[in-house]
């Protein structure tokens, strides 16, 4: 019997994986997807919230604004990309600088550092590209950005490094409660485990209402985003928000950690949760709004859109708490679940140790090197790197310069990449303006050759998303 | 009387081309702009011909397969008989170009030939 | 830090023709740097045949053609590097680049010769909506698994982009088993040749829908189906969606010119082309870089990137070997009135004894003239019956259109007129 089951490997069961490893527990994760940070985590605005935006007195607020300030110290410790960039809420009316006001109070009564009201020629000196109609704006300097998969990558290796397990393509369908805990029912077995942690992203209701009578409803909220490339990653230089007001609820436009610029999302409430399909609507949206708070956005350089889906739980808020015996929710985790889960993973650790009587791990390292980016290395040392590791001198992406030395290290980790995705990820081989064209055979001849499978057998993300389907002529 | 359309390939201006046949000869070609889109006309309305481009696999070299054509052109009618002969053939490396893979294509008379050196691992 | 008289930065057909244009012109010292595993570059992928018509007078293969040149650039020594990137070209000419065997190095070039050639244009850059699975590829991508790997990438296939790569394709995926439903084009004309769309589509009864695009894309894992509709004025029209079940998505909509680097050395680049802005040497704004074959401008046939890549290699020799050539008056060359851009595009008359406009039309145009003009002189004019977006048009200006030039003349203009 497993000491605690954490139901989904998004940044949040990650988060809590990690927290949990600080104790002497036997901790398994499980994954429906083929990796960790596939649903929610992966497809986000990657933002560091300061936490002037959730209700004060919320446990929204409270974990936002602990998790944002903890992010400096843990992208150290855990070797993350994250940038404390600031972020800036634009203020396109008159009319709305009440709101404004509003926005500041809140942020100061959720105990967020540094909040200035600022007027139109600071803003102007701090953002060039800022639409002719911005009066003022909410400057949060304890903003940031940060690589949500870089993240969640951290949290899941640092949780292995201290033990905790993970296990992929694992669905659970049903929940038991058994002597001392609970079976876990999945469509590869039953599991038992003395607690359970339900960290499943737009399922955890799912998962919820299988245990409790008092019910709980997860909305997926699916929101749309345009990627660009690099070449248009200095067009703002904070993350900029638009004001609510009089045109509306805007999209943010924001630089993001690897120098590209995010534009978006749109938020509309569906039925499916497995549905992040865009849509010409929405994409329209996104395009039209846009431009309301950032001027001559460069939508020409846009390399890839896509679409995520946030876990929205109807009265917005996030849900940590047992809410049934060795039963602990952690859901709702939408925005700023991301900037939140440092704290998140906290909140759920300190539940857990209190249920099972968790003593503390006196081995524990909390500490992660993440992949060696080569590109950060002076020319001298980098050269050094290739003369004893040549993998480091092979480019196999050329639109973000990734070498096969850090594809390998990716595959060779654990939880490792198992798929193109799971490399793109990781590494950002297949991420750029080219979006895998070049890369992707030669990646999958490396993830064949390491995993020890036929090439035919590589996928894009896991299941059946099978790239070659055949050799040629082989149906003629 | 019979009457096929075809587009001339000659050019870029793709002249819609009619030709009319009287028991397989043919009796006139209209709407070519020059005698280029006559020619063509006859000839792939009574025996027309292509070069096949396929691969072919190959064993112990760089590369899983090697590109190969017909060496001359062949029926139209016989590609897929030409490409399905094709399937179960492995070539060992080296290959080089110009090198026969099949002598006499699908009853063809014309031969397959390799259009890419592959060095051997 | 080494050094090298011409560093050519790419080793396919422009690279390749360049360095042999240097050679012959007395350049000794040349090194050609190649990302790829072997010299040609994307030629080894286009097996079909149909090229080398203007150069060598017979049809060959695109690795036929790579390995012409190939075979030459062996023969006559000239140093190259495979698996060899590039990271940095600097505007001094520092060349940074990489491989497994001689690690991170640096070289100091007196010219440069950008042979980077291009890359198509990805899903993303399209905005189709829909769904993200595995099973949507750039033509050129599946190519190169079809071609070179003998990899089946799907069996059910719709191709978005009629240019001559997703044609190429739409018959290379029928030939190797799989079903290919139909070529969808947003564009009412395709930008291919018409032997590709009489050879590749009509012969395998493979639909052509002009002015159709993909507007949803399904599959979660796989592409299960696309849907695609009929474009009238930049937009879907309701109701003219058609569904296709399939499991692969080919994407043929267009080739970019590849200048990353160029952009990081301060190379001025073209709005329209993408490719460096050169003068009639193939100069760039950096003297002594030089640009040729598709990095410059996407060009129709590689005999005009031999050509076009020849005549930047012998510039590079003589820029190498004489220095900076006193070119006299500049002039821009102006193009207009359905000329979309011509390359060069500024001229020193006085310093040329014939002068190569390589340019594309925007639209389709029958029965009109191409003209050249110096303010209001004519110095050169053609009537051509068909004029396509998919082909190149070539001017040559000879002496004695040149000597028509009047000296006050401000630019050149290139223009379609009526006859």
């Amino acid at each position: 019997m497993k000491d605690v089951i954490i139901i989904g490997a998004g940044v949040a069961g990650c988060a809590a994986a990690r927290e949990i490893s600080r104790y002497n527990a036997d901790i398994l994760v499980l994954e429906k997807e083929e990796d960790v940070c596939c649903g929610t985590s992966k497809a986000n605005s990657a933002i560091v919230h300061a936490g002037f935006d959730a209700a004060a007195g919320s446990l929204m607020a409270e974990l936002n604004v602990q998790g944002s300030r903890m992010m400096p110290a843990l992208a150290k410790e855990l070797d993350f990309a994250y940038d404390p960039c600031g972020s800036l809420v634009v203020c396109l009316s008159d009319a709305d600088r009440p709101a404004l006001q509003k926005l500041y109070e809140n942020g100061v009564a959720n105990g967020v550092e540094g909040l200035r009201i600022i007027e139109r020629d600071e803003l102007l000196a701090m953002e060039p590209n800022i639409s002719d109609e911005a009066v003022a704006a909410l400057w949060a300097p304890t903003g940031g950005i940060v690589c949500p998969f870089g993240l969640t990558f951290a949290f899941a290796e640092n949780a292995a490094k201290n033990g905790a397990q993970f296990q992929f393509d694992t669905c659970v369908t049903g929940l038991e409660k058994i002597d001392g805990g609970w079976r876990v029912h999945t469509d590869k077995g039953d599991l038992d485990a003395r607690s359970v942690v339900n960290a499943a992203g737009v399922h955890a209701d799912e998962l919820h209402n299988m245990v409790s009578d008092d019910t709980m409803t997860i909305i997926p909220r699916r929101g749309d985003y345009f990627l660009l490339d690099h070449s248009a990653g200095g067009h703002v230089k904070h993350t900029v928000f638009q004001l609510p007001g009089k045109y509306g609820k805007g999209v943010l436009v924001t630089p993001t950690v690897h120098g590209n610029l995010l534009v978006g999302p749109t938020a509309t409430d569906i039925d499916d949760k497995e549905n992040t399909a865009t849509t010409a609507a929405e994409l329209d949206e996104v395009r039209q709004k846009s431009g309301l708070a950032v001027k001559n956005i460069p939508l020409r350089q846009t390399i890839t859109s896509f679409s995520g889906l946030r876990a929205h739980e109807v009265h917005h808020e996030f849900i940590i708490r047992e809410s049934a015996p060795a039963f602990v929710d952690c859901a709702g985790i939408e925005s700023p679940g991301l900037s939140a889960s440092p704290a998140i993973g906290q909140k759920v650790a300190g539940i857990v140790a209190d249920i099972l009587h968790l003593e503390k791990d006196p081995a524990f390292d909390g500490t992660r090197k993440g992949i060696l980016d080569p590109k950060t290395l002076p020319l001298a040392e980098r050269a050094e790197l290739v003369r004893r590791q040549p993998a480091y001198g092979q480019i196999l992406c050329r639109c973000e310069s990734v070498t096969e030395g850090e594809i390998l290290d990716a595959i060779r980790r654990t939880p490792g990449a198992r798929s193109l995705d799971g490399v793109k990820r990781r590494t950002r081989a297949g991420m750029g303006r080219c979006q895998s064209g070049f890369c992707s055979p030669r990646v999958m001849e490396i993830l064949a050759r390491e995993l020890g499978k036929p090439i035919e057998s590589i996928t894009k993300s896991g299941g059946a998303s099978r790239i070659i389907v055949g050799i040629d002529k082989d149906s003629l | 009387m019979e009457q096929r359309e075809l587009t001339c390939i000659g050019c870029p201006l793709g002249c819609p081309l009619t030709v009319t046949l009287e028991n397989g000869a043919v009796q006139s070609v209209q709407g070519n702009t020059c005698p280029r889109g006559d020619a063509y006309a006859r000839k792939e309305v009574t025996a027309p011909t292509r070069i096949v481009t396929s691969t072919v696999r190959v064993t112990g070299g760089t590369l899983p397969a090697v590109s190969v054509k017909t060496a001359g052109d062949i029926p139209k009618g016989k590609i897929f008989d030409c490409v399905r002969a094709l399937k179960d053939i492995a070539v060992p490396a080296p290959v080089s170009i110009g090198q026969v893979i099949v002598p006499d294509i699908a009853g063809t008379g014309v031969a397959i030939v390799a259009t890419k050196n592959i060095d051997k691992v | 830090m080494k050094n090298a008289d011409l560093v050519i930065l790419g080793g396919g057909p422009a690279g390749l023709a360049a360095a042999l244009a240097a050679r012959q012109a007395g350049v000794q010292d040349i090194l050609i740097l190649e990302r790829d595993a072997e010299l040609g570059g994307i030629l080894n992928q286009c097996i079909h045949n149909g090229f080398g018509l203007h150069t060598f007078k017979e049809e060959l293969t695109g690795p036929e053609y790579a390995a012409r040149f190939a075979d030459k650039v062996k023969a006559q020594g000239i140093p190259y590097k495979l698996n060899t990137m590039v990271m940095d070209l600097s505007a001094d000419k520092v060349v940074t680049a990489m491989n497994r065997t001689d690690g991170l190095f640096q070289v100091q070039a007196k010219a440069v010769v950008l042979a980077m050639g291009c890359r198509e244009r990805p899903r993303g850059a399209l905005n189709i909506p829909g769904t993200r699975p595995a099973g949507i590829f750039t033509a050129g991508t599946a190519q190169r698994l079809v071609n070179m790997e003998g990899y089946l990438p799907g069996r059910r296939v719709v191709i978005l982009g009629s240019g001559d790569i997703g044609l190429i394709m739409a018959r290379r995926m029928t030939l190797e088993g799989a079903k290919v439903l139909c070529v969808a084009e947003l564009m009412p004309y395709s930008g291919g040749l018409k032997r590709n769309i009489v050879q590749c589509l009509n012969d395998f009864d493979i639909p052509l829908k002009l002015s159709h695009t993909v507007v949803d894309i399904e599959g979660k894992e796989r592409v299960t189906g696309v849907t695609i509709a009929e474009v009238k004025n930049g937009k879907p029209v309701p109701g003219t969606e058609e569904h296709f079940a399939c499991d692969t998505l080919l994407l043929s909509c267009g080739l970019l010119p590849e200048n990353e680097l160029s952009r990081t050395a301060g190379v001025a680049l073209s709005p329209i082309t993408g490719g460096p802005q050169v003068d009639e040497s193939l100069q760039t704004s950096i003297p002594g870089v030089f640009a040729a074959g598709n990095v410059l401008h996407v060009h129709d046939l590689v005999d005009y990137v031999s050509e076009e890549a020849s005549a930047a290699g012998t510039s590079a020799a003589a820029y190498i070997l004489h220095g900076a050539a006193a070119a006299g008056r500049a002039l821009p060359v102006v193009a207009q009135n359905g000329v979309r851009y011509t390359v060069p595009v500024t001229v020193h008359p006085q310093a040329a004894e014939t002068l190569t406009l390589r340019m594309r039309v925007d639209n389709v145009y029958k029965g009109k003239a191409l003209a050249v003009y110096a303010g209001e002189t004519c110095l050169w004019r053609r009537k051509r019956p068909v004029m396509a977006p998919g082909e190149m048009e070539t001017v040559v200006l000879k002496a004695d259109a040149l000597a028509k030039i009047p000296a006050d003349a401000a630019n050149l203009t290139v223009t379609l007129e009526e006859v």
